[in-house]
């Protein structure tokens, strides 16, 4: 570890902290309805869509109807995203002549994308058409993302509404966050990404001759409109096979740097628009406090796992040692421009957040340095989180803190003025099993079947790490990947779709009915009694349980895999 | 269910329109107009003629020239479409070894290369990145250790001074954004290009050979 790599993480959460108050009081006022300069500019725009779509933007919606047109929308989403990968050979804006994608890798994909997922079985420079990019994967970053900001609202409004029954109108929010926040967010990062090297155009591929006279063909495309979205919105999907880790797809350290505070930006900003909802910032703050604690934690350790190198290395005459004229450190599957520091920093950032863009590969990290991405998906990606699903995840094991809280005085818990009870608990806790129990049964079926075992890159312990991660990545919605595990056959393509339903919509819905729930109860003063959940205590507890109730249940399968395979590594034994 | 059926349909294809074809189509169109270089994938030409891209590594295997990282990119297998078969550097298929640090197959590939390296300059250990494969398979860059690694190998193959190779390996380093911001690196194809630049004959000589040179010991 060297002081310069500490000082790009610092400046980097510095960066992050500063901008969080400023663009979460924008989300809140455009989220709220209130007047903002970009709504008297497309004011228009949002009232004809309305009436285009026969919304009345005034109409508020019971949890029920607020979940089903969110469901509904999800299904016209998958049907059409489905159907264009099956038919894209017959399309335009196909240079390359890319063929129509299989059934089952076009099903995983569909999935994939709507669940803001973007696991990819494929790779995307040898697979997709530039139409299928925009018109298909494009349009699934920006609407993927704004569902999960718009569920996030609900949940909010829950705590922060008295004896309501309605949670918001989920077209209204959908319509709002796509076109108020999304868009113009990303026309701007589109551009500074082109200004830094990020290729956007439609032409074929560039056949080149080398200096030494080979033939070398260069994939283009329009990669800046969709990589601005694909981490503005926490997607990840890769334009390119390599993703964040190809040149063209993050030229250098500034577009790096560019592309990290996007990943965190609204995540890290809806904390402060839960504090504003809730009337009290504080309350913002101590969740945001929670969330960077572990983010520290997770980037050192990961940073310092890099940092050591391969201990077989140095014994064959190779200089691992960071200095001024190399970064050193584990550099197999990293880029030169990005080295050890920001590689470390990346995959933390991208694993926190249900992102799961990749500037190094994750597979080639040694296996602690591994098993950081893998512990904070497993967590629930709650240490910031994706755009909305990280907000409302952490609200969830906000109830369990204060719950347990609630139990060690003998009084009923409260949070932000809402009591907590049984139901709330109840639905809470259904909604987080959904995650282990589809990470641990998935990965134990494919370690034993010839199917799940045929596709691997490594053998040994690293071997069952692969496993391990696609389907915590999956349910996750991440969507990074030890990439070396073979992931296009039906086997895969289908119980990856399923783990990312199940990581998705069966977390959704029991979360939808504990906002449901809780917007009905009036509110509570606070008293003597009452937890404080604006200090350092809630802060401690609810890392606490994070880590006990998110972590420990995953303990037995990383002794298999990453825990192993350090100790092997240190022993010398190679698979 | 079906009173939300039409919101849904109706939205998505007004999102489709606006997200999906106006946003990149606008992009795309400002893009050329501001910065058409960079849009266009920053080629960079020769004598008229495209030979490669800033952004995107080649394969060097001249002695005359400075080599980049190892790559791990494939391409399909002529004989056999569902099998893949090396292919360095290729362009329209990035990605990585997705090796582990406890593979057999990743220490063996390492100790080949480091062994090679080290008969051409036995003096210095060998700077990481040299032996190991980029996450892209496509790194333009090395570290300025290992550019410095393989100055004593270009300047015999060159019949140039040491100095001079050190001055311009100096002047290709792209040293940290505002001193603070990513990695030092020396982007290759530049260096290269520069190379010839300042030895034409020696750049002429060693286009003819390089095609069938394969990296060998003889430089020792």
């Amino acid at each position: 570890m060297t002081t310069n790599g500490w000082i790009q993480i610092l400046l980097y959460f510095g960066v992050l902290t500063v901008l969080t108050r400023p663009l979460g009081g924008f989300i809140y006022r455009v989220l709220e309805g209130k007047p903002t300069f970009i709504g008297r500019v497309l004011g228009p725009v949002e009232r004809g869509f309305y009436k285009l779509a026969g919304v009345k933007p005034d109409a508020e919606q019971h949890w029920t109807t607020y979940t089903l047109a969110m469901l509904v929308f999800n299904l016209v989403c998958f049907v059409t995203l489905y159907v264009l990968q099956l038919t894209q050979k017959h399309l335009p804006l196909n240079p390359q002549g890319m063929d129509n994608l299989t059934p089952d890798l076009a099903f995983n994909t569909a999935i994939s994308f709507i669940t803001n997922t973007n696991w990819q079985s494929y790779g995307g420079e040898s697979t997709m058409s530039y139409l299928t990019q925009m018109l298909g994967l494009t349009v699934h970053n920006f609407v993927s993302a704004a569902t999960g900001i718009a569920l996030a609202m609900a949940l909010v409004r829950g705590f922060a509404r008295r004896s309501g029954k309605t949670l918001g109108n989920f077209w209204v929010d959908l319509t709002r966050t796509t076109l108020y926040i999304l868009l113009p967010l990303s026309i701007v990062a589109a551009l500074f990404l082109i200004w830094q090297g990020m290729p956007q155009n439609l032409g074929a591929y560039t056949d080149v001759a080398t200096l030494e006279g080979a033939k070398q063909t260069i994939a283009q495309g329009p990669v800046a409109s969709q990589i601005a979205i694909k981490m503005l919105g926490t997607n990840g999907g890769g334009f390119f096979n390599a993703n964040a880790a190809h040149p063209f797809e993050n030229p250098n350290s500034i577009s790096d740097f560019l592309q990290i505070i996007l990943i965190f930006l609204i995540p890290a900003a809806l904390t402060n628009v839960f504090g504003r909802m809730v009337k009290s910032e504080l309350q913002g703050w101590a969740i945001y406090s929670a969330m960077a604690v572990v983010f520290l934690a997770g980037v050192t350790t990961l940073y310092w796992a890099e940092s050591q190198g391969n201990p077989a290395f140095p014994a064959m005459g190779i200089d691992q040692s960071a200095g001024a004229l190399q970064p050193g450190g584990n550099m197999e599957g990293k880029e030169a421009r990005f080295g050890i520091a920001r590689s470390a920093l990346f995959a933390t950032i991208t694993t926190d957040a249900s992102c799961g863009a990749v500037n190094g590969m994750h597979d080639s990290f040694t296996p602690l340095g591994g098993m950081v991405p893998m512990i904070n998906i497993q967590l629930g990606e709650v240490i910031f989180g994706g755009v909305g699903s990280g907000l409302y995840g952490m609200l969830l094991y906000a109830i369990i803190a204060v719950f347990i809280a609630g139990l060690m005085v003998g009084r009923t818990p409260e949070y932000v003025g809402k009591k907590i009870e049984a139901k709330e608990v109840k639905m809470t806790m259904l909604a987080i099993l959904c995650l282990p129990a589809s990470i641990l049964g998935f990965t134990a079926l494919a370690a034993v079947l010839p199917q799940g075992l045929a596709g691997l890159n490594n053998s040994g312990p690293h071997g069952f790490s692969e496993i391990l991660y696609a389907f915590t990545s999956a349910t996750g919605n991440n969507g990074s990947a030890f990439a070396g595990l073979t992931a296009n056959t039906p086997f895969y393509n289908l119980l990856l779709a399923a783990a990312m339903m199940i990581g998705r919509f069966a977390f959704i819905v029991p979360m939808m009915a504990v906002a449901g729930s809780l917007v009905a109860k009036k509110y509570t003063h606070p008293s003597a009694g009452t937890f404080p959940t604006d200090g350092g205590l809630f802060i401690s507890l609810l890392v606490g349980v994070l880590l006990i109730v998110g972590g420990l249940t995953f303990f037995p399968a990383l002794a298999l895999g990453p825990i192993v395979e350090h100790l092997s590594l240190q022993a010398g034994t190679l698979y | 269910m079906l009173s939300q059926l039409r919101p849904a349909i109706v939205l998505f294809a007004l999102f489709t329109i606006v997200t999906g074809l106006a946003y990149p189509l606008a992009i795309t169109g400002i893009g050329a107009k501001l910065f058409p270089h960079q849009a266009g994938g920053s080629l960079i030409e020769r004598d008229g003629k495209v030979i490669g891209s800033d952004l995107i590594g080649q394969t060097f295997t001249s002695e005359k020239y400075f080599h980049g990282r190892p790559s791990a990119t494939v391409d399909t297998d002529p004989n056999d479409a569902t099998k893949t078969v090396p292919s360095p550097y290729n362009a329209a298929n990035s990605g990585g070894s997705n090796l582990g640090t406890t593979s057999k197959s990743l220490i063996d590939r390492v100790k080949a290369d480091t062994d090679k390296l080290k008969a051409e300059n036995p003096d210095v250990a060998v700077p990481v990145d040299l032996v190991t494969t980029s996450a892209s398979g496509l790194d333009p860059d090395i570290s300025p250790a290992a550019a410095l690694f393989q100055l004593p190998r270009v300047a015999k193959a060159r019949g140039m001074s040491r100095d001079a190779l050190n001055q311009l390996v100096a002047e290709h380093t792209e040293p940290r954004w505002l001193g603070i911001i990513g990695e030092p690196v020396v982007n290759v194809l530049q260096l290269n290009l520069a190379l010839d630049a300042l030895a034409p004959a020696a750049a002429a000589a060693s286009a003819e050979a390089a095609p069938s040179a394969p990296t060998t010991d003889s430089a020792k």
